[in-house]
């Protein structure tokens, strides 16, 4: 059976949390100076853990790969996070947000996790507050809160479009506090190649330093990650260009669990794709839906005529329009969920009705026409001016006459590595943080939760279930890795592995292998997916591989700045997860959140979730290059809530 | 979105590792769209180098919507290119004209060394915000949000000034290659709330000490920072950085 | 305290406060010297109340030492800027970004300071240390500075001429010098903020703008009439 033991509290639901602190070991102060933790990553999670550990007094190895902690990738995030302040008194709770959370999941994640999550938010606000994050404010001098896709309740805490960006600053600002103190060792420009294991514990890391090519070994006690999610393995995405999945990788192929990989996020407002140069997509806020109605041509061939330039949108009259949301979920209208939404978009492209002059037509109108003649332009100008601006400077066009451009695009990643209560992987000493987890958000995440669970883990969490581990670590003395024989070999191997990177000397650059893959995951394992495209995939994927390995060409040297040889450590792995993807994908029997099969929805084409079959997390080990990973099954159980079948069609 | 397509040449800076000599390379690429961003053509440009046998350019970049501050590039004269309120990433190549020569550089100032190519070493910002660029408090323990409320005004002005990504184009453009925008954006940031206010002094005198001694040279209120800024930082935060420090000095 | 001076901002405070001193010092400056309009007697005789009055003579030291100061603590700033970009720009285009009296503030002051010296040389040394003509105005004998600047300005054919342009354009260096140094003191004091600065701006500028003019004058006073 299976050997996953998830470790949740005894207790009532409410009580779990407040029952684990009061029973779990901690360290004592003197003895954190003598511990060694490593936090790879400086996202919300990451540096927030790296911060509070610090300030506890253990000694911190933080490690990023971009030129400083403060331009990890969190810093993207632009509508706002969540907590159950109830401020505007409309009635949130701490079970409201755990609630619509599960819900929002699909009931695919473990609920006694979410319910933490929902417990520590609100002591996130306090945080940031206290660190001299300027969220937005009313006039009374008291916090804003806005509503946000998902929720009856005004709970999204927000500082202008950049929330993601003032949290990051403000855990980065404790960082830097941290590492001023000399609490943290800060290694920048420093990716992680490998995790060591001794006596089958995690005991630090093996590291590639981008400047110089040098590869080094790190010791630590725990070894945390916190390396965001893998959603670039689709190539086009909102994430930035250097997010990546090799952290979680390696660390599956050591024997850490990956859970639910196939449970990824497609955003329905990003800007469409406008060439093959294409290098990331931007996302426009959800919030636009708000106001703005989304539409595309009832003809075919006026659809046609758009897309050849031939016409604009302005051409095509009212009753000429189809506002398929409006019609086909009368209740929800504009505003359905982002599943729901993105799915739709692309229902209707395929069906050849899309406005975009790109290679598949994909792109839908999104149209402010209407709000502008009922609130004036002024009104919506205050609500949305900075995003129309940016959406003008990428694309020349002004949304206040011609309607936006958008079409859904992969954004976040559900799955991740594997985790118990306490966040440790199936690999003792192992931690897993924020998006790179699998943990809160089940089979389709909320908006505005990603930057709450982030914080959550890395402020109060972690830094708690840590030493629940560590304080059996306290006899285990500092080692020098260059005496340790697990360290020597993991070197080996990661300096072989590169050689063999190097080595291929093919004709094909990384880029190409990564659209190459990109497009047959966006096209198989995306929005619509069936048994048959999956399996395709996964053959087309094979196939990617062995090309890969055979003519990758990668110019420049190995013992010092290779950009290209840094892409294609992280696009071998990509290659991997997609295939690990499509296999979770293509086991999963049912539609949930973000997974949709085309055989499993209803007459009327919405989720049939199967709940009989698939309420479990499904968790894959790792066995060897050239066997299938083995499937373990984490049964979930809803204890305070009732599982339900989401619908948005009626209110 | 009518994109055309156009040639360019390009004069790019090249330059092995941070010890060994530079010098400018020129490459012509063809038909590249106008509707691409400048990233994007730099892409084509590696591509086409990688296709050639040759080691492509080296330049930083991450988020590519401007807001992680990752890139940089000193293009025809301007940081972050001849458009205003934008970074690198968000340069669009409809700024440019069919047969158009474009420079481009790497940032330049004694205190931002160039690791490779278009790369440079910008630490000394993080040196700069690890002397003071915080509000001492650790996890747990503080007071409810809504404890302490702010004027909107102040707070709105925070915001303004934490709108600072950290890329540099200050200093790039500065005449002077001063660090005093991106200092004043965190001091004055954290001065105007009342989270900030008790430690503003030190953290004013602390993080101009260290400043001073990275290597960036003085401000002169030319201005130039704030126009290339492209996040449209105010110098009114030179200002009151100024003051606090002056306050600062006279407490002691 | 100590480090204050050494910082760059202690620094620019100390060329600050000199540069504001100055402004003060030519505001005096010029209106002694627009009496030249008012004919010899009047002059002679605001010059005569420069050379004597015992608060202007003490201000004197003062005034050398503010110059001083500024001048060296511009060059010990400028120093630092100029190598705190060790390798240049290939390409730079700040025509739009800020202005060029901004940017060539070391020059505008090498220059202003060039003709000081010539300036000094001319009037103050003459009429401290030299031989003057003396007059008597409402029974006080004094110094006829006013022959001296009227012979200064056309008494020399040519080189007169010449004498006039640079002093004009020195003037106007001076000005163009102060129309970036007015708001920019006040910035480098901690006295601006965004309404502030529009506000000191155009302020120097009118100040700027009186002082070329009126130092201007002069010349042309005596060239014309
Ligand atoms: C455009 C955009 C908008 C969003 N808006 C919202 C929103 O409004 N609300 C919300 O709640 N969520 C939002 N999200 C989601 C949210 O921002 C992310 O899920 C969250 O910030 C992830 O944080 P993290 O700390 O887990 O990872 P990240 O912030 O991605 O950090 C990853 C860190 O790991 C490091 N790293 C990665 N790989 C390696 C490696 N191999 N070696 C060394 N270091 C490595 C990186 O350097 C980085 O420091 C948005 C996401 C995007 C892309
Ligand atoms: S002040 Fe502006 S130019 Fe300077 S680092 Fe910040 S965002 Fe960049
Ligand atoms: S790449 Fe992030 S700001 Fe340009």
């Amino acid at each position: 059976m299976t050997k996953l033991n998830s470790k949740i509290p005894e207790g009532l639901l409410k009580d779990k949390w407040s029952n684990y602190k009061a029973h779990q070991n901690l360290v004592n102060p003197s003895n954190k100076r003598k511990l060694d933790i490593i936090v790879v990553g400086t996202g919300l999670a990451g540096g927030a853990a790296a911060a509070s550990l610090a300030e506890l007094g253990f000694k911190v190895k933080n490690f990023c790969y971009q030129d400083s902690p403060r331009r990890a990738h969190s810093i993207a995030a632009q509508g706002g996070i969540n907590a159950a302040k109830n401020y505007p008194n409309d009635g949130d709770t701490v079970y409201r947000l755990f609630y619509d959370t599960i819900k929002g999941g699909d009931y695919r994640s473990r609920e006694s996790n979410v319910y933490r999550l929902a417990e520590v938010s609100n002591d996130i606000i306090d945080q940031a507050t206290a660190q001299g994050v300027p969220f937005a404010r009313e006039y009374s001098g008291l916090l804003d809160n806005r509503s946000f896709g998902g929720a009856l309740v005004s709970r999204t805490f927000y500082a202008r479009g950049q929330t993601g960006q003032q949290l990051l600053l403000g855990a980065y600002s404790a960082l830097s506090r941290q590492i001023g103190l000399g609490n943290v060792t800060m290694y920048n420009r420093t990716e992680l190649m490998d995790i060591v294991i001794v006596d089958g514990k995690a005991r630090g890391i093996v590291t590639r330093n981008l400047i110089t090519g040098e590869i080094e070994s790190h010791f630590a006690h725990a070894v945390v990650l916190g390396t965001g999610g893998y959603v670039n393995a689709y190539f086009l995405s909102t994430n930035a260009m250097g997010s990546n999945g090799s952290a979680s990788w390696k660390a599956y192929k050591k024997g850490a669990f990956f859970a639910n990989p196939s449970f990824v996020q497609i955003h329905p407002t990003a800007i469409p794709q406008h060439g093959e140069f294409q290098s990331k997509l931007t996302l426009m806020s959800e919030s636009l839906r708000n106001d703005g109605r989304i539409w595309v041509p009832k003809n075919l061939e006026d659809a046609k005529a758009i897309r050849e330039g031939k016409k604009k949108a302005t051409d095509i009259p009212e009753d000429q329009r189809d506002f398929y949301l409006e019609r086909r979920y009368p209740a929800f209208g504009n505003l359905v969920p982002r599943d729901v939404a993105a799915r739709a978009a692309k229902e209707r492209t395929d069906a050849g009705y899309g406005i975009e002059n790109n290679p598949a037509g994909e792109g839908v109108y999104l149209d402010f026409k209407y709000a502008i003649e009922r609130l004036g332009k002024n009104v919506i100008e205050e609500r949305y001016g900075n995003l129309f601006q940016m959406y003008e400077k990428i694309t020349d066009d002004n949304p206040y006459i011609t309607p936006m451009k958008i079409f859904p695009a992969l954004h976040y990643a559900m799955g991740g590595t594997w985790v118990d209560y306490e966040l440790q992987t199936t690999i003792p000493g192992l931690f897993s943080i924020g998006e790179a987890n699998f943990s809160d958000h089940g089979a389709n995440r909320l908006g505005a939760s990603a930057l709450m669970q982030g914080l959550a883990d890395g402020y109060f969490v972690l830094p708690y279930t840590i030493q629940n581990y560590l304080a059996y670590e306290i006899g285990t003395p500092r080692s020098n890795p260059k005496e340790v024989k697990e360290f020597k070999e993991a070197e080996e191997s990661v300096k072989s592995y590169l050689n063999k990177l190097m080595g291929i000397k093919g004709k094909t650059s990384v880029d190409t292998f990564h659209k190459r893959l990109g497009h047959v995951m966006w096209n198989n394992v995306g929005m619509a997916r069936t048994e048959e495209g999956l399996k395709e995939a996964i053959a087309e994927i094979q196939q990617i591989k062995k090309d890969f390995w055979s003519d990758l060409k990668i110019t420049g040297e190995i013992n010092a700045m290779n950009v290209e040889l840094e892409k294609a450590n992280r696009v071998a792995d990509f290659i991997e997860i997609g295939e690990l993807m499509a296999r979770d994908a293509l086991n999963r029997n049912e539609s949930c959140g973000g997974h949709f099969r085309l055989e499993y929805q209803t007459d009327e084409g919405e989720a049939m979730r199967r709940d009989d079959k698939f309420m479990y997390v499904a968790a894959w080990e790792y066995k060897g290059d050239d066997q299938e990973p083995e499937l373990h099954k984490e049964e979930l159980k809803y204890e305070g809530i009732e599982v339900k079948t989401r619908n948005y069609k009626s209110a | 979105m009518s994109s055309k397509t156009i040639n360019i040449k390009l004069k790019v800076w090249r330059q092995k590792d941070a010890t060994t000599k530079g010098k400018f390379e020129n490459y012509e690429l063809s038909e590249i769209s106008t509707a691409s961003s400048f990233l994007e053509m730099m892409d084509v440009l590696n591509e086409k180098l990688v296709g050639e046998g040759n080691e492509p350019v080296a330049f930083d970049h991450d988020c590519r919507e401007g807001i992680c501050g990752m890139c940089s590039l000193f293009v025809n004269g301007h940081a972050h290119g001849p458009d205003t309120l934008v970074t690198t990433c968000q340069l669009h190549m409809r700024k440019f004209k069919d047969d158009e020569t474009i420079t481009i550089e790497p940032w330049r100032a004694g205190g931002f060394p160039v690791i490779k190519d278009l790369m440079v070493d910008r630490n000394a910002f993080e040196k700069i915000m690890q002397a003071g660029g915080f509000v001492s408090v650790s996890t747990g323990g503080v007071p409810d949000a809504n404890a302490i409320p702010i004027p909107k005004k102040d707070s709105d002005e925070a915001m303004d000034a934490a709108s600072c990504i950290g890329c540099g184009a200050c200093v790039a453009t500065c005449k002077n290659s001063s660090a005093m925008l991106f200092v004043s954006a965190k001091v004055s940031q954290l001065a105007l709330l009342p989270q900030g206010k008790l430690e503003a002094s030190r953290r004013a005198k602390n993080m101009v000490a260290v400043m001073d001694e990275l290597g960036f040279g003085n401000c002169s209120n030319t201005g130039a920072c704030e126009m290339e800024c492209p996040k449209g930082i105010s110098l009114a935060h030179i200002a009151r950085l100024n003051r606090e420090f002056l306050v600062a000095t006279i407490k002691e | 305290m100590s480090s204050f001076f050494t910082s760059s901002i202690g620094k620019k405070f100390l060329m600050s406060v000199s540069g504001l001193f100055l402004v003060v010092f030519l505001a005096v400056h010029l209106t002694a010297n627009l009496f030249i309009l008012g004919g010899p007697d009047a002059f002679n005789q605001s010059a005569h109340f420069m050379g004597t009055n015992p608060i202007i003579t003490l201000m004197q030291p003062i005034l050398a030492f503010g110059f001083l100061l500024h001048i060296i603590y511009s060059l010990i700033i400028q120093i630092k800027n100029w190598k705190s970009r060790p390798v240049k720009y290939k390409k730079v285009d700040q025509s739009e970004t800020s202005t060029w009296a901004s940017r060539n503030m070391i020059w505008l002051g090498i220059f202003v300071f060039g003709f000081l010296t010539v300036h000094i040389i001319n009037f103050f040394y003459v009429i401290k240390f030299g031989e003057m003509n003396m007059i008597t105005v409402n029974g006080v004998e004094m110094e006829d500075s006013y022959k001296l600047v009227a012979g200064l300005f056309t008494d020399f054919g040519a080189i007169s001429y010449i004498y006039s342009a640079v002093y004009i354009i020195s003037f106007i260096a001076l000005g163009l010098h102060l129309h970036h140094a007015f708001w920019s003191a006040f910035q480098t004091l901690g006295l601006s903020n965004i309404a502030w600065r529009k506000r000191l701006s155009v302020l120097g500028d009118i100040y700027a703008i009186i002082v070329a003019a009126g130092f201007t004058i002069i010349p042309l006073y005596f060239l014309l009439f």
